[in-house]
């Protein structure tokens, strides 16, 4: 003889468990997850208990180094506070998008007319990227890379979301900030080969 | 001289019968038999009850454009595992025809229609041909190779116009109607009635309910969906009901087709990897998976040592990620609103984390490359991996247990309904779980087994009734057996490179054709894919699971309430981005 609802109470306890966890969490919280930024880290962790939600755009949650989100094209600051792009214009990352959303007008040296390795122009179409990462996974200078920042939406649509090259660029002190561990490997390789030649 | 030396074994027994009347498959790197269309049913015929292969795992075409040729290709396994058999038939591209196999294969509906749809094969004796995918005003057959859509711009990526001399421009200034719809001439959308809306309605009208009818019931047709929460998508069921009862169903799809196998034409191979992510969004490292492996065959390259665990590590993360939110919307459809969807989705998300920690993205993995995967996996990760595999996981599944498996409401509203027998799961071409809890043990990481599945320990779960409840179940007992093979997976990881060699971006696919098979979450996920030797494929098909899984819907919900039709749906588990492509 089986009792009849014995089995919605023993799930009705795994609710009411889970229910408690969150206010154990709540109490924690309060007390010892100071500062506050630390709740993602739990939450992310293995061990997370309780409420799994947390209060978006007060607390955010890290990306994590590999996330990927829009391309941008990393630049150095000359002497003269130009802008350096690495893009030598090859061409290779507008090859592999597999939603053709790259272009690029390569530079021509202005008396001779022979193309020189720079980019005159460089349009990314943000709302046609899939956010694949094959530009930057393909790109042989280190010169356009998967940004972080996810928060892009606006209020219009049309041509303000076709990117152009100065919106596109971002310092190298921006890559080195959001990919520490990639721009270190980078950089020490390219040592490596200064070193060798 | 050819057909003396190298027939396969498989195919002596069909030569024996058949004789003169089939070839065998000539060009280099193409495998299998060519009928001609008249003898098509009766090689099928033979083929399924002489030589018992009764699971039809796909039906695809290829366009031979500019030859005058149509190609349709069969694939057809034994349910108990083996080598496939692969038949084709040529036919004309000027009103191209070939026999229907729905009678012997009933699983072939839906993919007869998709090929009717798309390439305009008739196909005779089919017993429902109608459009499927695109809606009923298209015109034209947009997978022939010599259509065109409205915004066309070079038959193959990359295009010219993007480099050297590249300028932004918006997409939608280059359509036509300024949106991406293309009319035929003398077409005007607001009068328009789709007759095959109206040939439904009138096909169910049509059927009546034979059941001893003690009160007096109306009998009526009702739409459910597009627009329905409990379709998971933009899914519509026409059901004909008598009282409450469905006397027949039919499913509606398409409505998020987008020709997934078109843009892959028009692709490089590399390409075509971040577009697998979006099939089936809930397992896009599976998907990455089985098109790797079947691009990897053509090009005859084996991935790195360490490559093939972590390949596998992600697959049945996947898989546990997959189920463990099927068996969470399960419950939402059975009326338990977001509640145990939510408590699954806290283990999703631990999951999720690891695939952005190692591919960029929790979702679109885009992770695997042909001979390998983008990057390693380091020890943090590892190390989360492992705790989530021999704690988190392991006890969820048991708090899932203690939660679900016995509630009286659950089992009332789940044991007994949407009974599909083994017979029928094989016949409708039904994969995985739905297949394996109609007690037929077919998976195919043990049937025909891929990357290094062989050399792991794992079952292959059946259960015997095939009802919804057993539906839940077996997804409870898959996730314990993707535990078992993540624990072996993490002790045994080796050390070294991740990938063979350099990514190349311009993959070199020699000639040939290749149908390379996974075990999704969902079932069986084909990759057809036909070479010329060129930077794009000439063919890349999808053997989508939801999508033929969906075949056996209307038998499964025959005779059953509507608002079980609701909890049938959810125990399928379908995905939509894969169902339409």
């Amino acid at each position: 003889m089986k009792l009849i609802g014995k089995g919605i109470l023993k799930g009705l306890f795994v609710t009411l468990n889970h229910f408690f966890m969150t206010y154990i969490d709540d109490i924690k919280t309060r007390l010892q997850r100071v500062p506050r930024k630390d709740v993602t880290k739990i939450r992310s962790s293995a061990e997370a208990t309780g409420l799994f939600t947390i209060q978006y755009p007060e607390i955010q949650i890290a990306p994590s180094e590999e996330y990927r989100m829009i391309p941008f094209l990393v630049y150095e600051l000359t002497e003269t506070n130009e802008r350096k792009y690495r893009c030598t214009a090859c061409g290779i990352c507008s090859k592999v998008c597999p939603t053709q959303c790259i272009w690029i007008t390569r530079k021509r040296d202005e008396v001779t007319g022979k193309p020189v390795p720079q980019s005159e122009e460089f349009y990314i179409d943000i709302d046609k990227c899939m956010n694949c990462g094959s530009c930057a996974e393909f790109c042989p200078f280190d010169a356009i890379k998967m940004d972080h920042d996810f928060e892009i939406s606006t209020y219009e649509r049309g041509e303000t979301r076709i990117y152009s090259k100065e919106k596109l660029g971002k310092p190298l002190d921006y890559y080195a900030k959001i990919r520490p561990v990639n721009f270190k490997l980078e950089e020490d390789e390219r040592k490596l080969k200064a070193g060798v030649n | 001289m050819t057909d003396q030396i190298s027939i396969p074994s498989e195919y002596t027994a069909v030569f024996d019968e058949f004789k003169e009347k089939i070839q065998l498959e000539t060009r280099v790197n193409f495998f299998g038999i060519v009928v001609s269309a008249d003898d098509l049913f009766k090689v099928l015929q033979f083929v399924r009850n002489q030589m018992q292969y009764d699971f039809l795992s796909s039906i695809t075409t290829v366009d031979d454009f500019p030859e005058d040729k149509i190609e349709i290709i069969y694939h057809v396994y034994k349910s108990i595992g083996g080598p496939e058999i692969e038949i084709k038939v040529f036919t004309l591209r000027e009103e191209p025809h070939v026999p229907s196999c729905v009678q012997l294969y009933p699983g072939a509906e839906f993919q007869e229609r998709e090929i009717f749809d798309l390439y305009g094969v008739t196909f005779d004796n089919h017993p429902d041909l109608r459009r499927i995918l695109m809606w009923e005003g298209f015109e034209g057959h947009p997978l022939r190779k010599d259509w065109k859509e409205p915004q066309f711009e070079e038959m193959v990526k990359p295009f010219k116009s993007r480099w050297p001399e590249g300028k932004g421009v918006l997409t939608e200034s280059v359509n036509p109607y300024n949106d991406n719809v293309q009319y035929p001439e003398q077409f005007d959308p607001r009068g328009f009635e789709p007759e095959t809306d109206l040939a439904i309605y009138n096909e169910l009208q049509k059927v009546t309910s034979d059941k001893p009818n003690s009160i007096n019931t109306d009998q009526l047709i009702v739409n459910f969906g597009p627009q329905h929460p409990s379709t998971h998508g933009v899914f519509r069921m026409v059901a004909a009901l008598d009282g409450e009862t469905i006397v027949d169903l039919k499913p509606v799809m398409g409505y998020l087709h987008r020709n997934h196998e078109k843009i892959g034409e028009r692709n490089t191979y590399l390409q075509i990897m971040p577009y697998t992510d979006r099939l089936d969004y809930l397992s896009s490292m599976n998907n990455n998976f089985g098109y790797a492996i079947t691009v990897e065959r053509m090009m005859g390259i084996q991935p790195a040592i360490r490559a093939e665990y972590i390949r596998i590590m992600m697959a049945e993360f996947t898989r546990i990620s997959s189920h463990i939110w099927s068996i969470g919307f399960l419950l939402n459809d059975l009326g338990a609103y977001f509640t145990p969807a939510l408590y699954t989705m806290e283990e999703r998300e631990l999951i999720l984390d690891i695939f952005e920690a190692v591919s960029g993205s929790r979702m679109m993995g885009n992770y695997f490359r042909f001979g390998g995967v983008v990057r390693d996996v380091n020890e943090i990760i590892l190390k989360k991996a492992h705790d989530l595999v021999y704690n988190r996981i392991a006890r969820k599944t048991d708090e899932l247990d203690r939660y679900l498996t016995d509630n009286e409401i659950v089992r009332s509203r789940c044991e007994g309904i949407g009974v599909l027998t083994s017979d029928q799961a094989i016949a409708y071409s039904v994969t995985g779980p739905l297949l394996r809890s109609s007690g037929v043990p077919y998976d195919i990481r043990r049937a025909d087994p891929y990357g290094i599945y062989d050399q792991l320990d794992f079952d292959v779960c059946t259960r015997q009734h095939g009802d919804v409840y057993d539906r839940y179940l077996i997804r409870l007992d898959e996730i314990r057996q993707s535990l078992r093979i993540l624990k072996q997976v993490l002790k045994q990881i080796p050390d070294g490179p991740v990938m063979n060699g350099k990514v190349q971006y311009n993959t070199k696919v020699p000639a040939g054709e290749m149908y390379g098979r996974v075990e999704g979450p969902r079932g069986e996920l084909g990759f057809y894919v036909v070479s010329d030797g060129k930077p794009n494929p000439k063919r890349y098909h999808v053997r989508a699971p939801s999508f033929i899984n969906l075949t056996s819907l209307a038998a499964m919900c025959k005779g059953s309430k509507i608002a079980d039709a609701v909890t049938i749906l959810g125990s399928v588990d379908i995905v939509l981005g894969e169902v339409d492509r």
